[in-house]
């Protein structure tokens, strides 16, 4: 039993690795910003396209969605990363990680407001229509808002995945929180500093995962 | 012509084929464990918490937050790292896949509970009325229309979390991305990154498709 | 009839999905001020018929004209503002489920119409008077009867001062005792000179309130005439058919 709190629970390694582990979650944080706003908006984009009656623009999009669902985030990453130099495309690790999984996730978020989009009966757009909406408001106002509204757990549950995703930009070595928690870890020759990064990352999305299954039970009641 | 040399290197290619093949057995291989494990302790998680009884259901919904509300890539680390302090070794594999089949049996105990919450009353007042057990009612009536409920989320779930096989690499397991990363420093070229790619498309988008199958097929409409 | 001026005119009207033949050669003509009602068997492409009229549908051949202007070969970014011209009241209503009553009736008046919010709401709150639900300005739809929704949903197409109603089945969706308060909207606008074409199976009302009814049948205008002659004196065996059948079911 000792040799297993010494092991994960020393709190004299934690509290020396803690300072370090809030730097790295810092960038995590910003990282986690820059994925989510970035994908949210893509992948509305994308969503829109996907559903656009013009064919190379729907077939395009709901290529795209298939393709980057298919492949591991931490392909692409490693893809951007490590294979992009070899075209003479050198990018920061920050860079490679938001424009891989910026891929990843909007292919993500497209399915999510694709699912809302197509949830909302047909009927209302007719309605929209009739009543003179041009067909982007028709979007904006009528079949939007209840489509998002359908869908918020799945956007939350979608914003939980990417926050646990930044966890593999330590992989480039870019120095967010599983970063550094594995850097002090080989320093300290002790896994503590991984427990309490797994500690930091449960404060902020345990609440979130809950909140997830209430709503979805919620739901699921009705 | 550059960009194909880069990418596309037929030598490259050639040289690095069997070994990428290889890797993709052991890449199949993982996701089934993961599955079969997955889904099936999920199911049960799931039946046991039917029994409602209290600290077990306690323990059960911790597991299933904490699991769902941390990075794999976390728990990878801290088993991998962790566990030899504590004199027990695992060996990467058996990391990647205890972790990975703890996640989905986290997912898949969600969404089955989800489902077992969403069959009417009146289905388990019909499974009692006619001579059933509260047990054979769960296996029987309850359990099936539970399962079809969430296919589809489990579907979706299921590629997600076989996706991350693809952290084997950050310990060294044998699988397509470990095996390409080394081919691609070894080689001083990118192709192998790209074979990486398309052996993940080659696994993973016929999984998509079924997941759009599945959904078309299997969602009920609210 | 004071007035003479054709309203709608729909000529040789055909439309086809795919292989088949919905509409064959329809010729209608809606003068202003008249409530006309069409009856036909389901699949007699009444719906079909009415939603060429604002182009919900595309017509494959023919010509719609709306107060004399030719809304056929429109070109499909001056769609919006015809369809100003034309108000449409459907079977399901489809209100707007995320706002209220109130912003229902003001969306496209703000919106299409370019009305200012004031102008929008002082009109949305005179329409919601004239169909009697002024005190559920506030209310989402979801609170509402399916009698009060349908009449919020012709508030929502009149307060855009269409020169056309079509109304598709208004009634169909609705308790029997729900019904009532929706016709009687529609006498209203009626009495008020807007020009309408409904598809309805309420003969009692068309008997009433309609200046003339049309039998559509397999895609054609198989008879039309005034509500008497029509139901009193039915010519084709078709019109025959199809009257006992209803008032076989409405004595059911
Ligand atoms: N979008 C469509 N695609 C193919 N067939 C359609 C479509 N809409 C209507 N139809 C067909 O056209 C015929 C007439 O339909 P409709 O106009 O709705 O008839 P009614 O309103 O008189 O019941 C029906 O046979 C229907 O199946
Ligand atoms: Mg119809």
């Amino acid at each position: 039993m000792n040799m297993f709190l010494a092991t994960f629970f020393d709190i004299n390694i934690m509290m020396q690795a803690l300072p370090l582990l809030l730097k790295g979650a810092v960038t995590t944080l910003k990282l986690c910003a820059v994925v989510i706003i970035c994908g949210l908006f893509g992948g509305l984009m994308l969503a829109l396209r996907a559903l656009s009656p013009r064919g190379w623009l729907r077939w395009g999009s709901v290529i795209y969605i298939d393709l980057f669902r298919a492949i591991p985030p931490l392909v692409l990453l490693i893809f951007v990363y490590s294979g992009l130099p070899f075209a003479g495309l050198e990018l920061a690790p920050f860079s490679a990680v938001v424009i891989a999984f910026f891929m990843n996730n909007s292919a993500y978020f497209a399915e999510v407001f694709r699912a809302g989009i197509n949830a909302v009966p047909k009927g209302q757009t007719e309605a929209a229509r009739a009543t003179g909406l041009s067909p982007t408001q028709t979007m904006i106002h009528v079949v939007l808002p209840p489509a998002i509204r359908n869908v918020l757990p799945d956007l939350l549950s979608n914003t939980v995945e990417v926050v646990k995703l930044t966890s593999l930009a330590s992989v480039v070595s870019l120095s967010e929180l599983l970063y550094s928690a594995n850097m002090a870890r080989s320093v300290t020759y002790n896994a503590s500093p991984l427990v309490l990064a797994a500690l930091l990352y449960l404060a902020v999305l345990w609440p979130l995962v809950r909140i997830i299954s209430r709503y979805q039970r919620g739901l699921a009641v009705k | 012509m550059r960009f194909l040399e880069t990418f596309f290197n037929p030598a490259v290619i050639g040289q690095y084929l069997p070994d990428i093949i290889a890797a993709m057995w052991v890449t199949i291989y993982l996701a089934v464990a993961t599955v079969l494990t997955g889904v099936l302790l999920g199911a049960g998680l799931a039946c046991i918490r039917a029994a409602n009884l209290k600290s077990v259901n306690f323990c059960i919904i911790v597991f299933a937050d904490v699991m769902r509300a941390l990075p794999p890539l976390v728990l990878i680390l801290i088993l991998y790292f962790g566990m030899p302090s504590v004199g027990l070794s695992l060996s990467a594999e058996v990391v990647i896949w205890l972790v990975l089949s703890s996640v989905l049996t986290a997912f898949a105990e969600e969404i089955f509970w989800g489902g077992l919450t969403a069959v009417p009353a009146g289905q388990w007042e019909a499974g009692r009325a006619t001579g059933h057990s509260k047990f054979q009612t769960l296996i029987y009536i309850a359990l099936p229309q539970a399962v079809r409920m969430g296919i589809p989320p489990l579907v979706n779930r299921i590629l997600a979390t076989t996706k991350l096989t693809a952290l084997g690499s950050v310990i060294g397991v044998k699988e397509i991305l470990s095996v390409a990363s080394s081919a691609q420093s070894f080689s001083g070229s990118a192709t192998p990154l790209t074979m990486a790619a398309i052996a993940y498309m080659i696994i993973f988008i016929p999984a998509v498709i079924a997941s759009h199958w599945v959904e078309r097929r299997f969602s009920y409409k609210m | 009839m004071s007035q003479h001026r054709a309203m709608l005119e729909i000529h040789a009207l055909e439309k086809r999905f795919g292989q088949t033949e919905v509409l064959k050669n329809i010729d209608l003509k809606v003068r202003e001020g008249e409530l006309v009602f069409v009856i036909g068997p389901s699949g007699s492409g009444k719906s079909t018929m009415l939603r060429c009229c604002n182009r919900l549908e595309e017509p494959t051949s023919g010509a719609i004209m709306i107060d004399g202007a030719r809304i056929t070969d429109i070109p499909r970014r001056d769609l919006d503002k015809m369809r100003l011209k034309v108000g449409m009241v459907f079977q399901g209503f489809h209100l707007y489920p995320h706002m209220t009553v109130l912003k229902n009736v003001m969306l496209a008046q703000v919106k299409a119409l370019g009305r200012s919010k004031a102008e929008a709401e002082a009109r949305a709150l005179d329409m919601l008077d004239q169909v009697g639900l002024k005190h559920k300005a506030d209310a989402r739809p979801s609170e509402l009867s399916g009698g009060q929704q349908q009449r919020v949903a012709i508030a929502r197409a009149v307060a855009l001062d269409p020169k056309v109603m079509l109304f598709d089945e208004p009634t169909s969706a609705l308790d029997p005792e729900l019904v009532g308060s929706v016709l009687n909207v529609m006498k209203d606008l009626r009495q008020k000179g807007m020009t309408m074409l409904v598809v309805s199976h309420e003969m009692a009302f068309a008997r009433e309130a309609a200046d003339r009814v049309v039998f559509m049948d397999g895609g054609y205008v198989v008879e039309q005439g005034p509500p008497e002659e029509v139901f009193g004196n039915p010519k084709s065996e078709r019109l025959k058919a199809f009257l006992s059948r209803v008032s076989g079911t409405a004595a059911a």
